[in-house]
């Protein structure tokens, strides 16, 4: 008795060592990627990870599958591309501007759509973020088709300028860090515990005194502003904003890297999005279509391994001995 | 001339007609969605792709075979509804017992999946289907131009939204259905073979979505997208409607079609969004939905 509490103890600490020399590792590799790789591509993976990262905050740990966070991503680029190009923002005000914009519409979206759950809430979702997309090929401001172009980087602070690459990556890590951060620190705080709790009884939860609805709420508007910060990021890493960060296709993506990855995990959804925009890249350049692979991916990762890469590491017995828990 | 709020009457009835048409394909869609969630707890994101399949193998059947619509209108449903048995056989029976998440998820898969590959042999423009020789024209009505084959499409998904409701609620298979809906484990007991049932119930609701398009071939423009575009709709139609009735479906369909069309009078700008509009004016008064009786 005593032997196996000792056992499971020292491989508990085992893992979280590992864990520490693990997320020292990724972030010397992150602060050397852009001397590496090209720095726009390994970017691109830093938004889409953090906006996955910010999917999975609801799916994850509240088990509500969003199908219209494209709405709360591609609004806040529109959001901050606007406000950097029309009003002259400087960029940390733009992306808040988008973030805020991302929250007001999560809060709209998000008091409709939690009346309902499962499948209708995605059903839901998917309904009203195709109503914002139709209203941004309508409406002026937007510019339709071309979406709103050469938007400039400007000064960070009014200081640093992001027309230099390596600031703009390091400014794009640093919101990275801060985003990942702050999924963190809420997933482990007690309003985390009560979702977790809603996630796997509701009926309990709310019998327990807690207010189930708002603690939805507050989650899915947390979801869409993070979904929102890596959207006005990506609007100013590529400078323009256009409908396909809007579209249902781009809602259907950021679903296909967190259930890659691993839906629930801290790091599956970084995992995933890496492994997506890679694959997205390599099949740019010849005309076999990303939507047959995709679509693959999504039929193997349902019917062969639903706990995604890192949650199926975990599970592993390989996994289990250096003390990982499958869930979480 | 006869005006109504200011717009002649002529606009109204070719927009009523232009609704009542998009309902028809609505209904049927949403139809075969409500059978397939009815038994299998599953939401066929693919719905629309087999919609679009539908249209598709007719466009093959006459360009390859020279098989004309009528047969078409027979065979093309059959492949699709085979297609989709062997789908549910292999793959989706496998999903049941989990999150019915994971069938929306498997399903969205397979949709992208068809849709890529027609999009990848046939690109993304529209082709052509002609109208059948027996109901090409129109007539005068007096007060509005009807094409006819507009009429038959009316005419004929109406007559398919009767026939599979008296299916599921007059005959002893469509009363094993209903049956298996709300007990699938005492229904097996009795010597029912219910996975036959699942596999036969996902195969109708694929036939019913293959029907679809090749009714809307001749009028619509045969291309991979028709599916995702009508899919997105037709949840909402569902959602409104509520999942709990066949016949809910069925009239919320056609209702929402007619919506569409009269806000395409009023109010252009917004005929693409209304359905959306009154899903959530529907969602927040009623969250059941219009027919629904969970909550």
């Amino acid at each position: 008795m005593t032997d196996a509490t000792h056992t499971t103890s020292s491989t508990f600490t085992g893992a979280r060592h590992l864990r520490t020399v693990m997320l020292i590792a990724i972030l010397i590799f992150l602060i050397a990627a852009p001397f590496l790789f090209y720095p726009i591509f390994v970017m691109k993976i830093l938004c889409f990870a953090l906006f996955a990262a910010a999917f999975n905050l609801l799916l994850g740990y509240t088990g509500f599958l969003s199908f219209g966070h494209a709405a709360f991503f591609g609004g806040a680029a529109y959001f901050t591309a606007h406000a950097m190009k029309e009003w002259g923002t400087t960029p940390e005000v733009g992306i808040l501007i988008g973030v805020a914009g991302a929250a007001a519409l999560g809060l709209v979206i998000g008091l409709i759509a939690i009346r309902r759950q499962g499948i209708y809430f995605a059903m839901i979702t998917l309904a009203l973020s195709q109503m914002f997309f139709f209203y941004c090929v309508q409406s002026a401001w937007t510019h339709g088709e071309d979406g709103i172009q050469s938007v400039p980087r400007g000064h960070l602070f009014g200081l640093i300028d992001l027309n230099v690459t390596t600031n703009m990556y390091f400014f794009v890590l640093a919101v990275f860090l801060i985003g990942i951060g702050i999924i963190w620190r809420f997933v482990n705080s007690p309003f985390g515990m009560i979702l977790k709790s809603i996630r796997e009884n509701e009926q309990r939860t709310v019998s327990l005194g807690y207010a189930v609805d708002r603690y939805k709420l507050g989650a899915f508007v947390m979801s869409a502003a993070l979904a929102g910060l890596a959207g006005g990021l990506k609007a100013i890493v590529f400078e323009f904003a256009t409908l396909t960060d809007v579209a249902w296709q781009m809602s259907g993506e950021v679903i296909l890297m967190t259930l890659l990855g691993g839906i629930g995990t801290m790091i599956g959804p970084v995992v995933g999005a890496s492994l997506v925009v890679t694959l997205q890249n390599e099949l740019a350049t010849s005309d076999f279509p990303v939507t047959i692979v995709t679509g693959l991916v999504f039929m193997a990762c349902v019917l062969l391994f639903r706990r995604g890469l890192v949650g199926e590491f975990y599970a592993s017995r390989l996994g289990r001995r250096l003390g990982f828990r499958p869930e979480q | 001339m006869t005006t109504i709020f200011g717009y002649p009457l002529v606009v109204w009835m070719g927009q009523l007609l232009l609704g009542l048409i998009n309902g028809s394909f609505y209904a049927m869609l949403s139809l075969g969605l409500a059978v397939i969630f009815g038994l299998l707890r599953v939401i066929n994101f693919a719905h629309g792709a087999l919609y679009m399949l539908g249209a598709f193998v007719a466009l093959l059947m006459a360009t390859h075979l020279g098989i004309n619509y009528w047969f078409a209108l027979v065979l093309a449903p059959l492949v699709v509804a085979a297609g989709g048995a062997v789908v549910e056989r292999t793959m989706l029976s496998r999903l049941y017992k989990l999150d019915p998440l994971y069938g929306l998820l498997f399903t969205f898969g397979l949709a992208l999946l068809i849709e890529g590959t027609f999009r990848y042999f046939f690109g993304a423009s529209g082709q052509p289907y002609a109208v059948p020789g027996a109901l090409a024209g129109g007539m005068n009505l007096g007060f509005m131009f009807l094409p006819i084959y507009r009429g038959w499409v009316i005419v004929a998904s109406l007559v398919v939204c009767l026939a599979v409701w008296l299916l599921i609620e007059k005959t002893k298979l469509g009363s094993y259905l209903r049956a298996s809906t709300e007990d699938p484990v005492l229904v097996q007991s009795f010597g029912v073979n219910v996975p036959l049932l699942l596999t036969l119930t996902y195969a109708l609701g694929a036939g019913l979505a293959g029907l679809a398009g090749v009714l809307a071939a001749p009028i619509y423009q045969v291309s991979p997208l028709m599916g995702t575009n009508i899919i997105i709709i037709v949840f909402a139609v569902v959602v409104v409607g509520g999942m709990g009735s066949i016949l809910g479906a069925i009239v919320t369909g056609y209702l929402l079609g007619i919506a569409e069309g009269l806000t395409k009078v009023i109010y252009p700008e917004a005929s693409n969004i209304v359905i959306f509009v009154i899903m959530a004016i529907v969602l927040i008064l009623r969250p059941a939905g219009l027919f629904g009786k969970d909550a």
